[in-house]
């Protein structure tokens, strides 16, 4: 009995540290709007700041002094980053300033190496809460103890902070109906700042508590971002509490589930969050949130098929490239054959998030059911080539087919969640079942038949293809079945009251997003002439955010500029230098700064603002914007 | 339609980018080399190290018949996809004589199995997985670090005349952990029949929540704990233990927690007695051991980690195979390797014919505390030869060319 009373405790100081992390995420998201990548980084730094701080000043006032300043300095650098980065791109379109965050956080995860050296780093033990409390025979060490306390205390203090101050109910308000705020006069700047601020403080906070615990090292940022994020939506997003019940929840259920499953960790928290999210919409204490009022931002530039001018210099452009292996090496070509596949798993993403209006977080999941699709049929089954690339895809679409019907019933941040969840599922399968996937050593031997096998030969197939993905994405966005995605996507009551099954038309474009990105998966286990568990995991389904988001998600295919601008980018990068991160996150940073609309976005607005204006008259377009 | 122009200029920027490299000198050797820097910085920094000194080292010995040899390094972030785009592009457009490197062991198997593809030499420097030269061995991958069945089964000579009869065991839920327990098992039961499991742990690597861990651990009351975790999880599962009180009167066998990589950041945390492999670079008297570290040192001002010994040794393996087969043609390659003995800080290791494994070994010892920092006593090197499963055995687990 006692050692159940144990564990349950130790679930309880996990829980602590989780919660303090995750109600900084909470608020930001609440109050902002911002899916805050750079959390984790944020977490990570506290870490590092306290480590050199309380490595500066020893004793107690030392150790405390320094947890408490490393957070505050790196509340700091958040205010900075809110006022400097953020402070341009909240208009963007949602989900842009996901970009932004994903940049520093590329740029921090460099920083610190140079910083505090390659090597983990052990900081001190906390004064005062170095041993254990016996209980019953068994031991508690004193510094859990004091979390559990700290827990409880820091959703109080927020508590009564959100409850009995003028900020707290200004910061209520503007999670409830932050337009309402800004139009009764508040100044939106500060409050933003002054929210970003204490919740970046929180998972400094976090961070530096971490220190008598934890090695701090680089990756300690990936290590709780994608935790953190599920704990939010299980509590339900801008909900402190909520939180608090979800890191709990989370934090107890790997306590005793290891018990049992002593694999379990690696799935847990994805699996109650996709349990919570199907019977509960908007996690455990969330509240359905009121339709939102629409910015027209989607509709200033209406969207149009090319003209037939247009149409063969999209021709001639493809020639061109079809022409790259007069002039390109192997290794030109089988970098432009990668890059040809990422466009069609680029584009099949943009079609969900810019036609739809879906943002999926858990796209490598179809991408890496094509690929494993592929891969088993080859050796398995031994089929020939192109039966398998045939075939292979339809698993991608058979996965999307069965996991869309959940994932459609949501929106917004929670539909982007509970995909991450699937994906995640999917992906420990893979990485579990040793005897039919290999586990994280992967099926190898899968190369292209002689037809296809050389270089040249592949990049034709892939460009060709590539092309066909693009076309017939571009058919279906112009398309009867194309104009009621839009019409659900931009106003689902009004599509609804015209007759148009909203879930139903969702739930097909969800279906076909899936079957482009397996298609994809399927050419790139032929490239790579091997399947890995990493195709279906998260940094892939990021990356292909990121190439929609830089592309630009109010255009019809922003995606194909954006996959080649970041995929040719990041391979010349990681070639040339070690730190590529470093580099591709100052360079996705600019690129926010530069370009808020994403790459092809802003192309357009140059285009529409230098043209006469012809359909609208130039006041509406202001107007809207102020209105924005 | 801009977007046409834009996929029309980044596909000439490329295509520029592969012809610039194709110019290239006739007097130089070049070896292809892919690690995992930006995510393993803590291993590759001296790996890299070790495998710049062994270059000065060639180059100033004459380089390779009369040649001078070239490293062109590459990052592989830590995914096998990246791993196979550098191992391309130095095959292609580098026209590298041979692959070398990797660490983690998908990425291994990844670069090994592009290798047979594509006919290139590849001599693995880290990856630990038996898949390399077994189950997945091909004609032109070689490995060089006592692989994970090695250095089990040097583990196992200790652990078995341990008195401990319960035992628990905790490892990373990949590959490589899961491999070392099941080898670690196998070749315990059959020096002890009459130990049993009694709890098992997989924590997800990088993620371990240790208080949970360490406790179920402790439940289970075990008389001896085989630990495969290393790195961050390492520490985190050690303070606990420490705290918890879980190391006490209980025998924990450890694998690499002897390398400086992984010992050096527990500090004054280290626990005693622990039987590990490692590298106790500290305590080696031979020359060829005390040539290298002085040349190490004097050149970085540092000390060497094992990572240094790695990178260092497989550029020497490296040099050592295109000196002997004077010729940059990978049959002729692979050919020189078979059976090729070299010289090594550890002393002279062979690549073995029958499954091209490296007969590289390992230091076995306890870890100690002195002066606050942990090291490794009562060392003996165990020399890779002696740790491999009968010619016949191996036979079966390499598949048939």
């Amino acid at each position: 009995m006692a050692f159940y009373i144990v564990q349950f405790l130790t679930g309880l100081a996990s829980a602590a540290s989780l919660f303090l992390v995750a109600s900084g995420l909470s608020i930001i998201f609440g109050v902002t709007r911002i899916v805050n990548f750079a959390h984790g980084a944020f977490y990570m730094l506290g870490a590092y700041v306290a480590f050199t701080l309380t490595e500066q000043f020893s004793g107690a006032i030392g150790f405390w002094g320094g947890i408490v300043v490393a957070a505050v300095i790196v509340a700091l650098i958040g205010v900075l980053v809110e006022m400097v980065l953020l402070r341009r791109i909240y208009h963007a379109p949602e989900l842009f300033q996901l970009l932004a965050t994903f940049g520093l956080t590329l740029m921090v995860e460099d920083l610190v190496v140079l910083i505090w050296g390659p090597s983990d780093l052990l900081g001190r033990r906390a004064p005062g809460f170095r041993g254990a409390v016996d209980f019953f025979g068994q031991n508690i060490p004193s510094y859990d103890l004091f979390l559990i306390v700290l827990g409880p205390v820091v959703l109080g203090i927020l508590w009564l902070l959100f409850q009995r101050t003028r900020w707290g109910v200004l910061v209520r308000a503007a999670t409830q109906d932050r337009d309402m705020v800004a139009a009764l006069g508040v100044n939106q700047k500060w409050l933003f700042t002054s929210v970003f601020a204490v919740g970046v403080f929180l998972a400094a906070l976090g961070g530096a508590l971490q220190i008598p615990r934890d090695a701090v090292n680089h990756a300690l940022d990936l290590q709780i971002i994608v935790d953190v994020f599920v704990v939010v939506v299980i509590g339900g997003l801008g909900s402190i509490v909520g939180a608090f019940v979800a890191a709990v929840l989370v934090s107890e259920l790997n306590a005793f589930g290891i018990l049992i499953f002593p694999k379990i960790s690696i799935i847990l928290v994805f699996l109650v969050m996709a349990a919570v999210l199907i019977v509960r919409p908007w996690g455990l204490f969330g509240k359905q949130e009121a339709p939102a009022r629409r910015t027209p931002g989607l509709t200033v530039n209406p969207w149009r098929p090319l003209t037939s001018g247009e149409r063969l210099a999209a021709i001639a452009a493809l020639a061109l490239a079809a022409g790259l292996p007069l002039v390109g090496g192997n290794y030109a070509l089988t970098v432009g054959s990668e890059i040809a596949i990422f466009v069609i798993f680029a584009v099949s993403l943009h079609f969900l998030m810019a036609v739809g209006g879906l943002a999926s977080f858990g796209h490598a999941a179809y991408f890496g059911l094509g690929a494993y699709g592929v891969a088993l049929l080859a050796k398995m089954a031994g089929l020939p080539m192109i039966v398998c690339l045939l075939l292979g895809p339809l698993l991608g679409c058979l996965g999307a087919a069965v996991f869309g019907v959940f994932a459609v019933q949501l929106s917004g941040v929670y539909f982007a969640m509970l995909t991450l969840a699937f994906a995640q599922i999917v992906w420990s399968i893979a990485f579990q079942w040793v005897a039919v996937t290999g586990g994280d050593n992967g099926i190898l031997g899968v190369w292209p038949e002689r037809w296809a096998a050389s270089p040249s030969h592949f990049y034709w197939l892939s460009i060709g293809i590539a092309a066909l993905a693009v076309i017939a994405l571009r058919i279906i966005v112009f398309s009867p079945f194309g104009y009621a995605l839009r019409a659900t996507r931009d106003s689902p009551l009004r599509g609804e009251a015209i007759g148009i099954d909203g879930k139903r038309i969702q739930w097909t474009a969800f279906v076909i997003a899936g079957t482009v990105a397996g298609i994809a998966g399927a050419l790139f286990a032929y490239l790579k002439g091997s399947v890995f568990p990493d195709s279906l995991g998260i940094s892939l389904s990021v990356d292909a955010l990121v190439m929609v988001l830089l592309g630009g998600v109010e255009t019809v295919s922003g995606g194909v500029v954006g996959a080649i601008v970041y995929k040719a980018l990041n391979i010349w990068l990681v070639s040339r230098t070690d730190l590529s991160k470093l580099v591709l996150g100052a360079f996705i940073v600019l690129i926010v700064v530069a370009f808020p609309k994403g790459i092809v976005g802003m192309l357009e607005t140059i285009r529409n603002r230098r043209r006469p204006k012809l359909s609208k008259p130039a006041s509406l377009t202001s107007r809207i914007e102020t209105a924005e | 339609m801009r977007r046409s122009g834009y996929f029309i200029g980044a596909v000439l920027a490329i295509a520029v980018a592969g012809m610039a490299n194709s110019a290239m000198a006739q007097s130089e050797i070049k070896i292809g080399e892919i690690n995992s820097y930006s995510l393993l910085p803590a291993f590759t920094d001296p790996y890299r190290k070790g495998w710049q000194l062994a270059v000065e080292e060639i180059n100033a010995a004459g380089g390779i018949n009369g040649k001078k040899l070239v490293v062109i390094s590459k990052d592989d972030g830590g995914k096998p996809a990246d791993a196979q785009t550098a191992a391309n592009e130095l095959v292609s457009s580098e026209n590298v004589a041979m692959l070398a490197g990797t660490f983690l062991s998908n990425i291994g198997l990844a670069v090994s199995d592009f290798a047979n593809q594509k006919k290139v030499f590849f001599l693995a420097a880290e990856p630990l997985t038996d898949a390399v030269t077994w189950s997945k061995g091909n004609r032109y991958t070689f490995r060089l670090r006592p692989s994970n069945y090695m250095q089990a089964a040097m583990l196992v000579e200790e652990a078995a005349k341990l008195p401990a009869k319960r035992w628990a065991t905790i490892a990373p839920n990949y590959e490589y952990g899961q491999s070392a327990v099941a080898v670690f098992k196998a070749l315990m039961a059959k020096k002890r029949p009459d130990i049993e499991w009694v709890n098992e742990q997989w924590p997800p690597q990088g993620k371990i929540d240790a208080g949970p861990v360490v406790q179920a651990l402790a439940e289970a009351k075990p008389d001896a704990i085989l630990n495969v975790t290393f790195g961050a999880d390492l520490v985190k599962f050690v303070r606990e233990g420490n705290t918890r009180g879980l190391f006490k009167d209980r025998t924990v066998v450890s694998f690499l927690t002897g390398e400086p990589e992984y010992l050096d950041p527990l500090k004054d945390e280290t626990p005693e007695g622990w039987i590990v492999t490692g590298y106790p670079w500290y305590s080696i008297n031979t020359p060829e051991h005390e040539a290298f570290l002085k040349a190490y040192q004097a050149k970085y001002n540092d000390y060497p980690r094992l990572g240094s010994i790695v990178g260092y040794e497989t550029i020497k393996a490296a040099a050592a195979i295109l000196t002997k087969a004077g010729s940059t043609d990978p049959e002729k390659l692979v050919e020189a390797a078979e059976g090729i003995a070299v010289p090594s800080p550890f002393g002279e290791i062979t690549f073995r014919k029958i499954d091209h494994q490296s007969t590289l070994g390992a230091f076995v010892g306890k870890t100690a505390l002195k002066d606050g920092k942990g090291i490794m006593v009562d060392n003996s090197y165990r020399k890779g030869s002696d740790y491999l499963p009968s010619d016949a055995e191996v036979e079966k687990l390499r598949p048939k060319e």
